[in-house]
């Protein structure tokens, strides 16, 4: 039994964990073809990044268009989720709803919905759409974490603060924002990653005029490989880690991710 | 001088009624515990008189002043809530300032008074802890701490001892009282707990299904409760149905029992309550002579813990138990045909 | 309106603009466009026009459709099948192990489907991947290339399903009562036989919503199967992008969005009825 469950979880993770590993290797290849096992060591892959000028091009526009977006999409959660848990009013709920509902349809959809859109306002590859598109796409993450930490807020607690002389925008101000702006931080955070590596609507929205860094791997793909991608590849990862292992930080990632705590 | 006045007040949640045409009225100063069973209303009219809920009808007055329509955080009050509702983001002496520091009171005037504050509740040097590092007790006495913080003129604790351990309750009850009456502060306390409520208040109010049963001092309600209800409620009661005869006493089967006050008036063969509190009436052994005012009965269990001595009596068919001093013991086990002697003293007539 | 529920309504308008304008509008644009006619200069007049729909009702389409869904059922399964073990491991673990291993996920999860699809390309390749591994060992005898195939995107696809499908059972399976599996293990249950027939009964709906989750995931990869297989690979997805992006036929792209919008709904409202509208 024991055997059984040790040789499984082995090969989950090496199932899970291998490609990043081999892609790992590649990126410290020293030569220019692809290998693996690699052939010599060397830096030079992520030198390129930050060297190369259209890579960190690429590089620069994805973090402002991911931060943006991100920030853009805390702005527009935090009126509806906090409307919907203070004051439990219908409207702001069907607006919860609404606001769901882009991240469950395939991208796709969403992606041509934009591409129609801003093709029909006039508004052709500025950065700006890709920003709200993504805003607008990822709305469900801050939605959904803004709600849990403001139910995190005891009723009692603001009532307490209440007894103790406070109005309302003190309350706001001294319980309710202190508590929940960890879940919105951690809902920030999760849009800047997912936005960070989204393609498709970044493509449709933004993709003849903006090369973000997923869209510019996808255009070299085409053109043959190159190590580069490799270390891009774990640089994204390293970032993903990071910005992950703040939320868990700061904010209670396992009660974000619906278990119990 | 009128301390809290409640004139009239009444709740209504659409179609239930949680307070019903409540009046009542207290000294400056004094300790009051709203007593009942859970839903009685004696949370909600807590609540209102923090400002935390609106009454539909009737008003709230202190020391004259309409505290009515004040909204909740410009009144002077400080309260308890029964889950503590310390702030998770603040520390100990962060919680005890908010009041100041919403205020605008200096960090240093906060900083003395938080230092006074924890002394005060015996708890000194804990301002930098965090909430989730504190016992349950300690959280408790910095809940109290943090409402006295600015000397508020009313004191409310909506149920303070449900979250202690059952031996931690005792020691708090007594400390609470003696902190009340040093600080003089007009308190208010809800509670579901009988014992509680008699080692606190100097006026109890009972209620039970959204109004007032009877209010009064603790030991007043206690030898005369205005009905069964109160009389279960505060402290053990045997009851027992009974026949009004007029002269006195009331039927208990066959036997005449004699009492000594009867609240109301009732008409001749009507059917009452007979009630006694257990430490007021005797067992003895059938075997010796019949005392005054006695009823037979058979042993049916016998609970001796030392400092006392409980006898459950099964009386034609209807339970009396009797609670004795070692002294007075009468030697009967499970089985034995007793007397029991109610002194007309111990027997008071309710209404059935 | 009284002053109250002018004060609740005001800060909901920046949002409500949003939403509406950003996300109901463009939804809208692409019904409309699913009915537009294609003019012969390449541009689109808004009307009534059924002829996508009537061009997605050739055998290609269809076929393209079924492959979609036939293959994202697999990959649903699969993924399942390899992320509930682990996961209900997972639960026990120490709450450190536990983290570490979440917060990985999340990484592994949110990672790029193109770096996934390049990832893939790799290990699967001639020069640097698996081949080379086999050769090694001496199972091969000559390195050789593994994509484009189709076992090469189920495999991929199913490697981007895995971390979703872990997070998507995690909150089920850490709320789930231990006593249960005890209580049956005191009734003289084997471990393995416990699992049977406690762990996964009681979280049937948890497996089944997860399952519809990861479904609609899949039928939305872009890339891998772009990068991963041949044109008789490709998904609805890759079709939609297709069209919009390199023929510019905007009203059949939508058209083929609608149909996407359509399966996916229907598959979710399928299922869910079937589990008896559990959540």
């Amino acid at each position: 039994m024991k055997l059984l469950r040790n040789s499984y979880l082995a090969l989950f993770a090496i199932y899970l964990v291998g490609p990043i590993l081999v892609i790992t290797a590649v990126s410290f290849n020293a030569k220019k073809f692809l290998a693996f096992p690699p052939r010599g060591f060397s830096f030079r892959w992520y030198a390129e990044i930050f060297v190369a000028n259209d890579w960190f091009a690429a590089l620069m526009n994805s973090l402002l268009i991911a931060a943006c977006s991100a920030f853009l999409a805390v702005l527009v959660a935090i009126p509806v989720s906090y409307m919907a848990w203070r004051h439990g009013l219908r409207y702001a709920k069907a607006l919860f709803s609404l606001g769901i509902a882009p991240f469950i349809l395939p991208p796709v959809i969403m992606a041509l919905a934009f591409l129609l859109f801003f093709a029909n306002v006039g508004m052709h590859g500025w950065t700006i759409n890709v920003i709200i598109a993504h805003a607008i796409f990822l709305l469900a993450l801050p939605l959904v974490t803004v709600s849990l930490g403001l139910e995190s807020v005891d009723m009692s607690l603001i009532e307490a603060s209440q007894t103790m002389g406070a109005d309302n925008a003190t309350v706001f101000r001294t319980v309710i924002l202190p508590i929940a702006a960890p879940f919105a931080f951690a809902g920030f955070a999760f849009c800047f990653v997912l936005s960070l590596n989204e393609y498709i609507i970044a493509l449709m929205t933004v993709g003849f005029t903006v090369e973000t860094l997923p869209i510019k791997i996808f255009n070299a793909l085409r053109y043959g490989y190159t190590p580069v991608i490799a270390s891009i590849a774990v640089v994204f990862l390293v970032i993903n880690v990071l910005v992950f292992s703040l939320i868990a930080k700061f904010s209670n990632l396992s009660r974000i991710l619906g278990a119990m705590d | 001088m009128s301390g809290l006045e409640i004139s009239n007040v009444s709740k209504h949640y659409g179609a239930v009624t949680a307070v019903n045409d409540v009046n009542l009225r207290f000294n400056k100063g004094e300790m009051i515990c709203f007593l009942g069973p859970s839903g009685c209303g004696k949370t909600t009219l807590l609540r209102m008189i923090a400002g935390l809920e609106e009454p539909t009808s009737g008003t709230i007055h202190f020391e004259g002043r309409d505290l009515t329509h004040v909204p909740v955080h410009k009144r002077n009050i400080g309260m308890v809530f029964q889950s503590f509702a310390l702030f998770p983001h603040l520390s100990v002496g962060e919680n005890i300032a908010y009041s100041m520091k919403i205020r605008g009171h200096s960090r240093a005037e906060r900083e003395d008074r938080v230092r006074e504050l924890l002394d005060m509740i015996h708890l000194p040097g804990i301002e930098d802890r965090r909430i989730s590092q504190l016992s349950g007790g300690q959280r408790q006495r910095v809940a109290i701490a943090r409402a006295l913080a600015l000397n508020p003129e009313i004191f409310l604790l909506d149920e303070p001892m449900s979250a202690l351990d059952a031996n931690l309750r005792e020691a708090m009850q007594i400390e609470l009282r003696k902190l009340q009456q040093e600080l003089g502060i007009t308190t208010v306390v809800v509670t579901h707990d009988q014992t509680e409520a008699m080692t606190m208040a100097d006026n109890i109010v009972v209620m039970g299904k959204a109004k007032v049963l009877q209010s009064g001092k603790p030991l007043d309600i206690y030898k005369s409760p205005v009905d069964k209800f109160v009389a279960g409620f505060i402290g053990t009661s045997n009851l027992l149905p009974a026949t009004f005869s007029g002269n006195g006493a009331v039927g208990f089967g066959a036997t005449d029992v004699k009492y000594s006050a009867a609240n109301g008036s009732f008409a001749n063969g009507e059917q009452v309550l007979l009630m006694t509190r257990p430490e007021e009436i005797f067992v003895h052994k059938a075997s010796e002579t019949r005392p005054e005012n006695a009823i037979e009965g058979t042993v049916t269990f016998v609970r001796d813990i030392g400092a006392t001595i409980e006898i459950l009596v099964d009386c034609n068919g209807y339970e009396v138990i009797s609670v004795l001093t070692p002294k007075d013991d009468p030697d009967v086990h499970v089985g034995t045909k007793v007397f029991v002697e109610m002194p007309p003293a111990a027997c008071s007539v309710l209404a059935a | 309106m009284t002053r109250k529920a002018l004060s609740q309504a005001l800060p909901l308008i920046p949002s409500s603009v949003m939403i509406g304008v950003f996300f109901l509008i463009p939804f809208v644009l692409i019904l409309l466009a699913s009915v537009a006619t294609l003019t012969p200069e390449g541009d689109m007049a808004y009307g009534f026009d059924l002829s996508h729909f009537e061009r997605f009702l050739s055998w290609f389409y269809i076929q393209r459709a079924l492959f979609s869904a036939g293959m994202c059922a697999l990959i649903a399964v699969l993924s399942l099948l390899i992320a509930f073990p682990f996961t209900y491991m997972l639960t026990t673990f120490s709450d450190r192990a536990k983290k570490i291993w979440l917060i990985y996920i999340l990484a592994q999860l949110s990672l790029s489907e193109v770096l996934i699809a390049f990832s893939w390309q790799i290990l699967l390749s001639r020069t640097a991947g698996l081949g080379n591994i086999l050769e090694w060992v001496g199972i091969a005898e000559k390195s050789f290339a593994m994509a484009p195939s189709a076992g090469a995107v189920i495999a991929a696809l199913v490697y981007l399903a895995v971390p979703f499908a872990v997070l998507l059972l995690y909150p089920a399976l850490s709320r789930m009562d231990r006593s249960l599996i005890e209580a049956a293990r005191t009734l003289g249950t084997s471990p393995l036989r416990s699992f049977f027939t406690i762990v996964i009964p009681v979280n049937r709906s948890a497996i089944v919503s997860s399952s519809v989750t990861i479904f609609v995931l899949t039928l939305g990869a872009i890339i891998v199967p772009q990068v991963l297989g041949s044109p008789e690979h490709w998904t609805l997805s890759v079709l939609i992008t297709d069209q919009a992006i390199f023929n510019f036929n905007l009203p059949f792209a939508s058209a083929l969005a609608v149909v996407l919008l359509i399966l996916s709904a229907s598959v979710i409202g399928l299922v869910m009825r079937f589990s008896g509208g559990e959540k």
